[in-house]
């Protein structure tokens, strides 16, 4: 019955596919990832769910699937979410130090935490993270644990994640309508992120970029603290669409024609390159110029790391990204994005690994799949942390245990 | 500098500035009606004649008052020289004005002049072969001028009253073409605080193929920056603020006396900025001696708008010009609804959108041909049809990159 605490599940609702990863948490914390179930949607567009029926329906056959391979029975999940409407920005927490002797206890910082939760958000808005970067101590800057140091006045710096509170409801509804529970919902590129980098790269500061089906989330780390997050209802959907708009077929066909002739960068050897379609019979319906399909995909591609590139200018984080840039989600598997991405950032941009996660190697390898494992180490940190702090039972029994001891 | 009045409107249009600010400014009056010349109090007349017109004027012909003026080219190139700056002001429609002021530009031009146009468009109970000749005039002045500052007349009708005379709504229009006249007037002439240069201008009103709009407003007193504000939101020949909101470039000369405050022309810039998003704006401020206590303000906005087809070869008149400037291209309004495929692009053309997009070269004179789009084709979102669009600063993301940057697939 307590094994159930091991593990952890990620479910990812994405535009492209529904993805659910389960994982097995060992005893010296490291992951293991056991069952990996996946689903085509159809119910979601750019992040956000469309038609909750068809979405729960994609939603249980990926679940169904992963429980058969885990051959666990899955209660309750971590679950991420993205949309056009999620934003984070970065707020500051005052909390003078009342205890006599100036000494900065457990509850000064969850005061000052609280402090810096309470921020103006619309009122159809909802924190979805609160994340603790920095605290100062007396002004001093970089203190990460200052329970304990001395100081008259506690600050903290937090970066907040919100959204719209109707949309990310609809998501959690979805998810209980399916008898499970949500324990948490995470931002997708804070997955992300957390499934790709390693705390080195965290301390020299990273972007990762994780480009989906339906939206491109984004997520700044420096200093070894996230400092920036957002999201581009962009994805690999608007690709297909300009394709199919601008090649004139229908958008499965342009589809198809993405995955298999499509590139970010369009080269000398392409030009004049003609492809033609066929139908079922195998009789050409119509050719396509390469060419034509390798420019409108650049543009767009562009396009989505011109909009990300300003961002980073607007908020100043581009001297601080020491290693560089990685891409993750469906659109990385596109060939020559990483020079494209070099070209519009003008940084190292190299394909994310996931890293001290083990497990299903088909799951590990492809970058479909980071944001779900992201969920995983989301959650297996998440339940550390949880049975760190001791529960009411044990603290009972503890103190009788002392009691009769000292007795 | 000098000032040119062309036919009947351009001429009454020179009567209302005589002896103001404008005394700088050699004026002449140029037109083909001998009466209307004689009550002129302009300095220089020059009266175009042929034996066929006997001093009565073009009759309302265009090309007659075309011929006349090249047959005195020399003469109107002559009145030219010497000036650095030519304003030709003139009222489009009828005979003199249309005709005569695109030879004219021509002329000066040739001169070595910069030229601006003020014109007007006829009222629209004038009739449609007026409007088509002052659409034609106004085409070709668009080819030969630097600038060309439009008003049209219609819009006049929302300043005034149903008891307002004739003579007077006229008046009130040549008012009006004064007004836009001294504003750049000021810009130009007075040493400025900021100072805007013609060039500025020039690129400003060049590629606007509509109207510019423009307007002067003033206010007095304490809270003259925020008066000035609501007057210029409210103005009618502004479509009450809806074309600063259309505009693709800005141009807004500020004149105040000595106590004019940096703080005031910040917030009168705050608010344009805000009114116009998408727009280039260009800033001058001026401080007047004169002016005590007051604020002036006077707002010149074009629009970019679809592209006309080019006109046929018009003999000497095409002078051939750019497309659309690289500098601060702002992106194209998503409800141009512009997506078909242009027809065949000539070497030229190709090679003018390749330098589009090398972006930022310094614009030389090139071959003058607007691509039309049509806009037939309803640009339908595909799969976002029913979703939510994805706005970005103003942009609809859903619509493809390559039709929002004009990427032609040839």
């Amino acid at each position: 019955m307590f094994d159930d605490s091991s593990l952890v599940v990620g479910l990812e609702i994405g535009t492209s596919k529904v993805c659910a990863v389960v994982g097995e948490r060992g005893a010296d914390g490291s992951l293991n990832v056991i069952g990996l179930g996946q689903a085509r949607s159809r119910g979601v567009r750019k992040g956000e769910i469309v038609d909750p029926k068809q979405a729960e329906e994609d939603v249980r056959n990926a679940i169904v699937e992963a429980e058969q391979m885990a051959d666990v029975e899955i209660r309750n999940v971590f679950l991420g979410v993205t949309g056009g409407h999620i934003r984070g920005f970065n707020n500051r927490g005052v909390h003078p130090v009342v205890s006599a002797d100036r000494e900065i206890s457990n509850d000064d910082v969850s005061d000052v935490v609280k402090n810096a939760k309470a921020i103006n958000l619309p009122n159809e808005n909802t924190v979805v993270h609160a994340i603790r970067q920095h605290f100062f101590v007396d002004g001093q800057d970089g203190v990460t644990n200052p329970v304990g140091m001395l100081g008259s006045r506690l600050e903290v710096d937090v970066h907040v994640v919100h959204g719209h509170t109707n949309r990310l409801q609809n998501a959690i509804r979805l998810v209980k309508g399916l008898q499970l529970e949500v324990d948490e919902i995470v931002f997708n590129g804070l997955a992300s992120s957390l499934a790709l980098l390693s705390n080195e790269q965290k301390e020299l500061g990273a972007l990762v970029i994780d480009i989906g089906g339906g939206t491109t989330d984004y997520v700044v780390y420096a200093n070894g603290v996230i400092k920036h997050t957002g999201v581009l209802a962009v994805g690999g959907d608007h690709v297909s669409n300009d394709l199919a708009y601008g090649l004139k077929v229908p958008l499965s066909r342009a589809e198809k024609l993405k995955l298999e002739y499509g590139a970010a960068r369009v080269d000398a050897e392409c030009k004049g390159r003609m492809v033609a379609i066929t139908n079922e019979l195998g009789l050409p319906l119509k050719t396509v110029n390469v060419e034509h399909l390798r420019r409108i995909m650049s543009l767009r591609l562009e396009e989505i790391f011109q909009l990300i590139a300003q961002d980073l200018e607007q908020v100043g984080l581009f001297d601080y990204l020491r290693s560089g840039v990685f891409l993750c989600g469906g659109g990385a598997r596109i060939p020559q994005i990483a020079p494209l991405a070099e070209q519009q950032l003008q940084m190292p941009v190299s394909l994310g690994q996931t890293n001290s996660v083990s497990g299903l190697k088909s799951a590990l390898d492809q970058p479909e799949f980071v944001t779900a494992i992201g969920l995983l180490k989301f959650g297996a940190l998440k339940n550390r942390k949880r049975e760190g702090r001791p529960s009411l039972a044990q603290g009972i029994k503890g103190a009788l245990s002392s009691l009769l001891r000292r007795s | 500098m000098k000032i040119f009045g062309v036919g009947g409107a351009g001429v009454a249009v020179l009567n209302l500035l005589a002896g103001e600010e404008f005394a700088g400014a050699g004026q002449v009056a140029v037109n083909t009606d001998a009466a209307s010349l004689a009550a002129s109090p302009a300095p220089v007349k020059i009266q175009l004649e042929t034996k066929l017109l006997r001093g009565l004027g073009t009759g309302g012909d265009p090309e007659r008052g075309r011929a006349v003026a090249e047959e005195q080219f020399a003469t109107l190139k002559s009145a030219c020289g010497g000036a650095d700056v030519v304003m030709v002001v003139a009222g489009l429609g009828g005979g003199a004005g249309s005709g005569i002021s695109p030879v004219l530009a021509r002329a000066a031009r040739e001169a070595g002049a910069l030229v601006l146009a003020f014109v007007t468009l006829p009222f629209q109970c004038e009739g449609n072969r007026r409007r088509q000749q002052a659409e034609q005039g106004l085409e070709l002045l668009r080819s030969v001028a630097d600038g060309v500052i439009c008003l049209p007349c219609q819009k006049t009708f929302k300043l005034i009253d149903e008891n307002t005379s004739v003579l007077d709504t006229f008046r009130i229009t040549d008012g009006l073409l004064v007004e836009s006249m001294r504003g750049v007037w000021r810009l130009l002439m007075r040493p400025g605080l900021i100072q805007i240069h013609f060039d500025d201008l020039c690129a400003l009103v060049r590629n606007s193929h509509s109207e510019s709009a423009f307007a002067t407003v003033e206010a007095a007193g304490p809270a003259r920056a925020r008066e000035v504000m609501e007057k210029l939101v409210a103005h009618p020949l502004l479509d009450e603020g809806r074309a600063l909101a259309e505009a693709g470039a800005v141009l807004v000369s500020l004149t105040g006396g000595k106590d004019l405050t940096m703080a005031e022309v910040n917030r009168v810039m705050e608010q344009i900025g805000r009114h116009c998003e998408r727009a280039q704006i260009i800033m001058g401020a001026t401080v007047d001696g004169a002016i005590a206590s007051h604020l002036s303000v006077t707002v010149i906005a074009a629009r970019h708008t679809a592209a006309v087809p080019g006109l046929p070869a018009i003999p000497a008149a095409e002078e051939p010009a750019e497309g659309p400037a690289p500098r601060g291209t702002t992106p194209l309004p998503a409800s141009r609804g512009t997506s078909s495929l242009p027809a065949p692009l000539t070497s030229e053309q190709r090679e003018q959108i390749l330098t589009r997009h090398a972006g930022g070269r310094p614009r030389k004179a090139g071959p003058k041909m607007r691509q039309t789009q049509l806009p037939l084709t309803i640009v339908s979102k595909g799969r976002f049809d029913k979703s939510e669009p994805t706005i970005h600063k103003g942009e609809d993301l859903d619509i493809p990159t390559y039709i929002r940057r004009g990427v032609a697939l040839n």
